[in-house]
């Protein structure tokens, strides 16, 4: 299969919701065109499978490689492994849902629609480009948009989030970049991930270099302590926004923590794995405590990501092929508990038009329907099994537990103990939004769910419940790539 | 051989009730849900008893040994390789009796809450959450893994949550769900990190290898797990008291049963299905199936398992004295029995003669079951006629109440341990097994025995006789049909389970275990048994205030009994003071103010920076000539410096 299609789909949508018409049209097309998307990431999916199943074992399937600057050696170099096939079908999924809830956007409808398409364009380049350069570019795709939809759609002090957001994550932007420049030099003038696996590259170098990949895009992705863009920029960000920010952009961070840091430079990940548990055990804890505080559903979401995504950064940092798995399953699994939180948030704002969960109570009586889908995400949040959640942490536990040493088996049991902690505020969250009397006479009006909040949810939580029923085909999906990986951390 | 397909649809049918109701139940199965979720649920019975009678009777015993069979397995989760979460169905001797409890009990609650819950608006949502219940409680009973039963563990813990809270709009309910979700989860941590030291000892997830592997001495991986210690204790050690703390949390034991009482904020016949017979067993399931394990690990974890029963036993059974809501003087009483069968756990030991206490728990567990579940759904058909669940609001319901007061009479000779009530049997066993092994935990059992009797007919005494009842307005029936048909059911398994020969089908081998009786050793429980209930007769058959003055003579004793020995006080203190306040809300003010904060004063040095750099370009020629000329002073300057 062409892989460009997933590039070009996505853009060719977005050009058609420019030359529409009217916000009828906009939005049609705007969904049409995602659902494609969502067809196209099948039909990927499918086809890997088909040539995996026949005894390709490539590393990298259906890969493109045309020049672009010959002379410095940039070339765009695509191609898929089972962990960009899981990205690429959480953006699917992701892209639809974010469309579905932006149904009533009546703001310059055309040009939400526009960005939030070139954003999940961004995304799929990112996840199958192999040149470094093509991959940062798509990556500073999926940063502009995103001040944009903060700063014109979004609520509250949104100038103050949108820049906030931008600066930082440009920081970490530039820090990539530097590093991607030092990769390029050290590996014999490439910017091909495939040709820089296969490099050697210093020990001294490679400890000089991992710090700024990792934590450039360690900042993508909420590595703590450079996580404070979350909590703003979710709690300002429009609805689809918010879900696009955790359920797409985070991911990005925590697959080039992975693919270009890690995979790149195995020497410096050794060294500085301690130091990734640390502040990821670190994030696990704090973040779960600190969501605890917190009085506004949207912050509640914000810090329990940083929690969450924890789980990934620690799994990168236990180096073992299962935690690895794990931690991309926990990508996956986020992206799609995340976008359907805040799309449940969403819902539940435009409706009471307050975020405070103080305010709210007894919300099961006339919205049944959103109210169980809140249940539903929190449950996984909290990591029922049967849902995504359990299944991506029982992996990294697992993985985490087969390194013997003390250091790691602490790290262990703290990154466990938020097991408790999510209980207690996600169930605080439940108790005091959707259960309990009903303290608002207003919200006895209160109309459930519209056809398109409830497909977007269906979506979301047949997502959820295929990996959390059977998480098989995506640990058959990632673990060879993540065995590849380790293979070169194990320098085999 | 086992038949798979009968096994394997026990717990489907529960769950296609629960898909079913769950999905469209609301719209379209409003009147015929409950019909529904109870047929699914009797054919799922029907096929328990068939398989329990194949079991025992056809294919189970070979060669005078109970054997295990996994008749299937798929694999769900595999970490690496021979490490993996697989759904199988284990059967053997506790899992097939347990299918049996679960499956009846669940079909009498079910019945009975066709009339108790008539008319409820949300009918169908509570059989659904019914048939999930049910669901999870028969896959952890057949589960074949040890992160089997882990998830159904936690899938269990969910559907309790979920109806517990079922009248959502009740803050105290709410609150009551709550707090049962998040101090099993608590408990589950330990549970989980168990799971960890014993997989990862045992190279294996599956229950049948890692016993193996963990309980022959000659195995690599049982030489290394006792070999690793940590402060003083082996892995396996570890291990087992790790798993122990999950299923102790599950079981309500002392000191993480405080959320067991306040669950009796959910409907009367949840209560009896899964805060009596099934969900709040399954603690002592759990040591049960890794028995092996546990008899092996060195320091004991069976004492500690031994203690943690006893002093649950006797604690609850003092508290359950002074309540006077009747629902949570079950409440305890479930505890005090659970300890019960935890204790019995903790005395025996693996094998042979010596292992009398396990046949006893299971058969405790079976007995209690039967009473205790009839004791609530008794209690739920007082609630519903007198629309209370105090004590006060009740007594002289005899005559009104003609087979309630039968049936619960019965339950309150049972579990007395009145002879030849079913509690009389399966406690003398457990009597004698702790007897046999450590004199402390008998007499405590002992003492306990008599209290128990004591408060069972405090609470007898105090519904239907005491003062004569007050008419106000009340349902002028019983409850109908449907609610008395699991009454006399139950009341005839609580008064013949007892003649079941359990030791001939459940041992800690699967061997035969004869049962000693003798007559002179159970004077002693008999007679204090009738002495604590002759005691509720004196006190409390007739309105007086003896029982009144008989508690201020308690004075402070009496008080903290009654406040529950301010165990609840005291996590309220951990949570809200330690949890919230010294960790949680500093974390969020250090993440707002100093984390934050640093950011944003990089953002404001960066902005003060360039504040200054911006009045350079001022755009005034002559300023500009002084730079340029200081540019060119300082460059030369560098020159003749370098070239110097």
């Amino acid at each position: 299969m062409n892989l460009l299609f997933l590039i070009g789909l996505p853009l060719l949508t977005a050009v058609a919701v420019l030359l529409s018409r009217n916000k009828q049209q906009v939005k049609w097309i705007a969904l049409a065109g995602s659902i494609a998307q969502l067809g196209l990431a099948f039909v990927l999916f499918f086809i890997y499978q088909q040539e995996r199943n026949s005894g390709n074992a490539a590393q990298m399937l259906f890969e493109q490689n045309y020049p672009l600057f010959a002379s410095l050696n940039i070339n765009f170099h695509f191609g898929v492994d089972g962990i960009s096939i899981a990205m690429i079908l959480l953006t699917a999924f992701v892209v639809v849902a974010g469309v579905l809830v932006s149904w009533k956007i009546e703001k310059m409808t055309k040009e939400f629609y526009f960005l939030l398409l070139l954003l999940g364009m961004g995304a799929y380049g990112f996840f199958i480009s192999l040149d470094l350069f093509i991959l940062f570019f798509f990556l500073e795709i999926s940063v502009i948009p995103k001040y944009l939809l903060i700063g014109i759609w979004g609520s509250g002090k949104k100038e103050y989030s949108a820049n906030k957001l931008a600066l930082m994550l440009m920081g970490g932007s530039a820090l990539i970049l530097v590093g991607m420049l030092g990769l390029y030099f050290a590996g014999g003038r490439s910017f091909d991930i495939l040709t820089l696996s296969k490099a050697t590259i210093s020990a001294g170098y490679q400890s000089l270099l991992f710090p700024l990949l990792f934590v450039g895009f360690g900042v993508f992705t909420a590595l703590f302590p450079l996580h404070t863009w979350v909590p703003d920029g979710h709690s300002s960000a429009p609805t689809a926004g918010s879900m696009f920010l955790a359920g797409i952009s985070m991911k990005l961070g925590g697959y080039g923590c992975l693919r270009v840091a890690t995979y790149l430079l195995p020497e410096g990940a050794k060294e500085f794995a301690d130091i990734i548990i640390i502040l990821s055990a670190i994030a696990i804890l704090y973040g779960a405590f600190a969501t605890m505080m917190q009085k506004d559903l949207k912050y509640i979401n914000a810090y329990s990501s940083v929690s969450h995504v924890g789980f990934s950064l620690l799994g990168i940092g236990m180096l073992t092929q299962t935690a690895i798995t794990g931690a991309l399953m926990q990508m996956v699994s986020h992206g799609l508990m995340t976008a359907l939180f805040f799309a449940v948030i969403g819902m539940i704002y435009d409706r009471t038009h307050t975020r405070m969960v103080g305010d709210m109570g007894g919300l099961m009586k006339k919205l049944p329907f959103i109210s169980t889908i809140f249940f539903i995400v929190g449950l996984c949040s909290l990591g029922l099994p049967g849902l995504s959640g359990f299944v991506a942490e029982m992996t990294i536990f697992m993985g985490s537990w087969q390194n013997t040493d003390a250091f790691h088996r602490i790290a262990t049991i703290a990154a466990a103990m938020s097991i408790v902690v999510t209980a207690v505020y996600i169930l605080r969250a439940i108790g005091n939004t959707v259960m309990g009397p009903i303290k608002n006479e207003n919200y006895l009006t209160l109309k459930d769910a519209a056809w398109n909040e409830k497909l977007a949810a269906i979506l979301l939580v047949a997502g959820i419940l295929a990996i959390g029923i059977v998480p098989g085909w995506l640990n058959d999906l990632l673990r060879p790539a993540a065995e590849e990986i380790m293979n070169r951390i194990a320098g085999k | 051989m086992p038949n798979v397909t009968a096994i394997a649809l026990i717990p489907l049918l529960p769950l296609a009730g629960f898909l079913l109701l769950g999905l469209f139940g609301r719209k379209y199965l409003k009147n015929s849900s409950g019909l529904i979720g109870t047929v699914l649920l009797l054919a799922s019975t029907i096929l328990a008893l068939y398989t329990a009678y194949e079991y025992f009777f056809v294919y189970g015993n070979v060669g005078g040994v109970y054997q295990k069979f996994v008749p299937l397995q798929l694999t769900w989760l595999e970490f690496s390789p021979g490490v993996s979460i697989d759904m199988g169905l284990i059967i053997d001797p506790i899992s097939v009796m347990m299918l049996v409890v679960v499956t009846f009990i669940s079909l009498m609650v079910h019945i009975y809450s066709l009339g108790y819950l008539k008319g409820e608006e949300r009918f169908p949502t509570y059989f659904s959450y019914l048939g999930l219940f049910t669901f999870s409680m028969l896959g952890l009973v057949l589960a074949s893994n040890i992160f089997q039963i882990y998830i159904f563990w936690e899938l269990v813990g969910v559907s309790s949550f979920l109806l517990i809270g079922y009248y959502y709009d009740k803050p105290s309910a709410v609150a009551a769900c709550k707090k049962a979700f998040i101090v099993t989860r608590f408990a589950d941590l330990g549970f989980l990190i168990g799971i960890l030291i014993l997989s990862f000892s045992g190279g294996t997830l599956d229950f049948s290898t890692l016993i193996e592997r963990l309980t022959s001495p000659e195995s690599n991986a049982f030489k290394t797990a006792a070999a690793s210690t940590f402060l003083g204790a082996s892995a396996l050690t570890w291990g087992a008291a790790l798993v122990f703390i999950g299923g102790a949390g599950k079981s309500a034991m002392f000191p993480l049963h405080i959320w067991l009482p306040d669950a009796m904020e959910g409907p009367t016949p949840v209560s009896a299905l899964i805060h009596a017979a099934t969900m709040v067993v399954a603690g002592v399931y759990l040591v049960a199936r890794l028995f092996p394990i546990f008899s092996i690990t060195v320091p004991g974890v069976l004492e500690i398992i031994g203690w943690v029963g006893a002093i649950s036993a006797i604690i609850a059974a003092i508290i359950a004295c002074t309540q006077t809501d009747i629902k949570r003087v079950l409440a305890y009483s479930t505890m005090s029995q659970i300890g019960y069968m935890m204790f019995a756990l903790g005395v025996s030991n693996y094998g042979g003669e010596a292992g009398l206490g396990y046949t006893a728990s299971m058969f405790h567990l079976f007995t209690h079951a039967m009473f205790k579940a009839l004791l609530f759904l008794g209690a739920g058909a007082v609630i519903h006629y007198v629309h209370s669940n105090d004590m006060k609001d009740m007594g002289g319901l005899r005559k009104l109440l003609p087979i309630t007061h039968i049936t619960f009479l019965i339950a309150c000779l049972a579990i007395a341990g009145v002879p030849p009530f079913a509690g009389f049997f399966s406690k003398e066993e457990i009597l004698l097994a702790a007897f046999q092994n450590n004199m402390a935990i008998y007499y405590i059992a002992l003492i306990t025995s008599g209290i128990t009797a004591f408060y069972m007919f405090r609470l007898y005494f105090n519904i239907f006789w005491n003062k004569p009842h007050h008419a106000h307005g009340e349902n002028k029936s019983e409850g109908g049909f449907v609610m008395m048909l699991p009454l006399i059911l139950l009341a005839i398994s609580a008064a013949a389970a007892g003649f079941i020969p359990f030791g001939e089908f459940v041992s800690s081998d699967g061997r035969l275990l004869e049962s000693h009786f003798h007559l002179s050793f159970s004077i002693a429980p008999v007679a204090l048994a009738v002495v604590g209930i002759f005691t509720a007769l004196w006190l409390y058959k007739k309105e007086n205030d003896k029982p009144a003055k008989f508690a201020s003579s308690m004075g402070g004793a009496y008080k903290a009994a009654y406040n529950k020995f301010y165990i609840d006080e005291v996590y309220l203190f951990i949570t809200k003071k330690v949890l919230f306040n010294l960790i949680g809300r500093p974390a969020a003010w250090f993440d707002k103010n100093v984390v934050d904060g640093l950011m944003n004063l990089i953002g404001t040095i960066t902005e003060y920076i360039s504040e200054g750099i911006k009045k350079i370009q001022s755009g005034r020629v002559q300023q500009y000539a002084i730079y340029f000329l200081g540019g060119v002073i300082f460059l030369a300057a560098l020159f003749i410096y370098l070239l110097k």
